[in-house]
């Protein structure tokens, strides 16, 4: 019998082994000597802790911090409406993935552009870009590129394939950033009360788990590279737990079915190829240098950013002063402390970062959450 | 709500019932209307109306026209009405095909046969290239009323929950042929008419409590509606919710949950505690209800909430859908 696709999930939601490992916790953090506070980075460790209600298994002294890891969440506004503007071009097709549509900027949503007139799609690979690009080519396709190390690669491929197959009509707006520079920028917070990470495995299928060794060794955080299904969850909070008590502080690999050192190499030299690390505002975090992914200088013939420089808005835009995004990404607050979540601030008009896509802590919280 | 309609706004989730409330209902506010069932109860008479506009036209397990026949039918049958007079409008685009509206029209034919209806009235336009999606069609529905009483309204403690088959697999069929996945299995539309199963429970003497067909915004969505409706909670054993390997495949690769995908030959049902089993045998006795599952139980713990309980002990609350319908992205 072939490997088939409930192979690759079934077994990491088994119910037994969810409950084993509930136990092992739970008898293991009687040893603790204090409280610890563990950062999932990611907004997929966020959704499936909350899904599957992980934050109930454990005892009262492991706590959760629910960190910046949503590329839609930490989309500041300016470069929403940066999509927007492009969007209601005249012969643009503004092409982006799922979750960017529903993101309201200062003017609207894509979708509100769509309603609008403005021709607005989503597509689950950016190569579906040159199927668009082909059937309409009287059109410009703008790809607005979001996500972090996992999705980079499928942008370069994008790009390499457009000047391979020298495609006229395709641009991109890229708004990709990195992991490593955010999880630094947060614990040089002095404030800051993270004791360990969850790192996002998906970001280490690419960029190897090599990219987060400086914590344990320059910042004495421990970090599990763990998988998304609850029991890799339940697995590495384990790991971490028995890291504290053996006192050791390492770099672990939970997810070691698809994660090596080194990572996908053709993947990383695509990346390096068409991109360059640059400065990025990260909404609810603010400027973290050199943790955005831009386009390399010789390709500003496909950078919409360049191309559509004079109508684009530059104005930085802040969140409503009453929300606490930016200290809940620090772990200083939980989303019911907020004075506006699940009242003037829902998924459906979302005030602040974390309430803007359903990976984000918020949005988790208001869906799932009441019951922790 | 916003100055122009989004498509979040048809999604049967949180926004289509802000709309729904705040023009339709405000103009039209009357008695029978507020009582927000699937069909309309007249006397003895069950109405129900229901447009269709599906793309593609014909997909695994059916096309618009055995839609639009179910649709309207289903909707009639879920007050316990047996369908008897349809209605058929269509909006054709110019330019359609003529065989293929003869194969619509064909398939609506069949599906009345099985429901016992006849379509008594119709209209027909055709408009411009580019003013609809190739066809859009409506029917409307009269249907009588063999067990009365039934009412999203009057769910209680005594009810347990019922599901007659597998869910999501209309929403699962469309998202994939959208996305053209092209896949070796079995997938296809539960798209079928409802009136035989709900004839067959009645026919055996069960009282039912509620009824409703989980269409757009899925099961999610009616579990809400009924928890609302009748101020109750209804706790739900995730396990139990009946999911093809095929639909939970497709969840997985496009990040949708299956609760929340539409359906359009599946229904959820409350009824008393006792007729449990008798109603499950019942249901059982249809091929395509294999996997019909009692899935949960109304108690009072958290009122007009649902309540998602995992096999490992966690539980969570399970809301309307809300948004487009859209994946999640990494």
């Amino acid at each position: 019998m072939g490997l088939e696709l409930k192979n690759l999930y079934d077994d990491f939601r088994d119910a037994d082994t969810i409950k084993a490992y509930a136990k092992i916790i739970v008898t293991d953090a009687q040893k603790l000597t204090h409280p610890i506070n563990i950062m999932e980075v990611c907004g997929g460790h966020t959704h499936t802790i909350m899904k599957y209600g992980v934050l109930q298994l454990l005892p009262s002294n492991i706590h959760f911090v629910h960190g910046p890891g949503c590329p839609v969440c930490i989309m500041p506004k300016e470069r929403i409406d940066h999509a927007y503007v492009l969007s209601m071009q005249e012969s643009v097709i503004l092409v982006t993935l799922g979750d960017m549509i529903k993101v309201p900027g200062s003017s609207g949503s894509l979708q509100d552009a769509r309603s609008k007139g403005a021709d607005v799609r989503f597509v689950y690979s950016p190569l579906d870009c040159l199927k668009i690009a082909q059937e309409n080519p009287d059109k410009t396709v703008i790809f607005f590129a979001i996500g972090f190390e996992t999705t980079t690669p499928m942008t370069a491929a994008l790009l390499d394939t457009v000047i391979r197959q020298d495609v006229k009509n395709i641009l991109l707006h890229v708004n990709h950033v990195t992991v490593p520079e955010p999880m630094r920028a947060l614990i040089s917070d002095k404030a800051c009360i993270i004791d360990a990470f969850l790192g996002p495995s998906h970001v280490s299928v690419i960029s190897g788990s090599k990219i987060y060794e400086e914590f344990p060794r320059d910042w004495g955080k421990p970090v599990v590279v763990s998988g998304f299904e609850p029991v890799d969850v339940m697995q590495s909070i384990s790991m971490i737990v028995k890291q504290f008590i053996e006192n050791r502080c390492e770099l672990e690999v939970e997810y070691k079915r698809a994660v090596t050192r080194e990572g996908n190499l053709k993947a990383q030299a695509l990346n390096d190829k068409y991109f360059q690390k640059v400065d990025f505002r990260w909404r609810g975090l603010g400027d973290i240098p050199q943790s955005g992914m831009g386009l390399r200088p010789e390709y500003d013939r496909y950078n919409a950013e360049k191309i559509y420089d004079s109508i684009l808005p530059k104005e930085e835009i802040n969140d409503h002063k009453l929300c606490i995004c930016g200290d809940i990404l620090k772990g200083k607050a939980s989303p019911p402390q907020c004075s506006i979540f699940g009242t003037a601030c829902k998924p459906t008009s979302p005030v602040g970062s974390c309430m803007v896509s359903s990976e984000g802590a918020c949005s988790a919280y208001y869906k799932y959450g009441n019951l922790v | 709500m916003n100055k122009t309609i989004t498509l979040a706004q048809g999604n049967g989730g949180e926004e289509n019932n802000e709309l729904i409330k705040k023009v339709f209902y405000k103009a039209f506010k009357n008695e029978i209307l507020e009582r927000s069932e699937d069909a309309a109860v007249i006397g003895n008479l069950a109405m129900s109306t229901d447009s269709f506009t599906v793309s593609p036209l014909f997909f695994a397990g059916a096309d618009i026209g055995k839609l639009a026949v179910c649709g309207t039918c289903n909707d009639l049958a879920m007050m316990g009405a047996q369908p008897k007079y349809l209605t058929c409008s269509v909006i054709i685009e110019e330019g359609f095909e003529v065989e293929s509206l003869e194969r619509i029209v064909e398939s609506m034919r069949q599906e009345l046969l099985i429901n016992g209806a006849v379509v008594v009235s119709g209209d027909t336009k055709v408009v411009p290239k580019g003013s609809v999606d190739k066809i859009f069609i409506n029917t409307t529905g009269l249907g009588e009323i063999v067990q009365a009483g039934i009412s999203s309204n009057n769910v209680s403690e005594e009810d347990v929950i019922l599901i007659n088959r597998d869910i999501g697999c209309h929403g699962a069929t469309i998202f994939a042929a959208r996305e053209g996945m092209e896949m070796s299995s079995a997938l296809r539309s539960d798209c079928n008419s409802l009136y035989p199963q709900v004839k067959a429970l009645m026919d055996a003497g069960i009282k039912i409590t509620a009824m409703r067909d989980a269409t757009r915004g899925g099961v999610a969505a009616v579990l809400n509606e009924w928890a609302r409706q009748s101020n109750v909670c209804i706790e739900v054993d995730e396990d139990k919710i009946p999911i093809s390997d095929e639909v939970k495949g497709i969840c997985e690769m496009l990040g949708f949950e299956a609760t929340a995908l539409a359906n359009e030959g599946t229904f959820v049902l409350a009824i008393h505690k006792d007729s449990a089993v008798k109603a499950l045998g019942i249901l059982k006795g249809f091929e395509v209800c294999a996997m019909a599952s009692v899935v949960g139980e109304v108690t009072q713990k958290y009122p007009q909430k649902v309540i998602l309980k995992s096999p490992w002990g966690t539980s969570r609350f399970l809301e309307t859908p809300n948004g487009e319908l859209l994946p999640r992205i990494c």
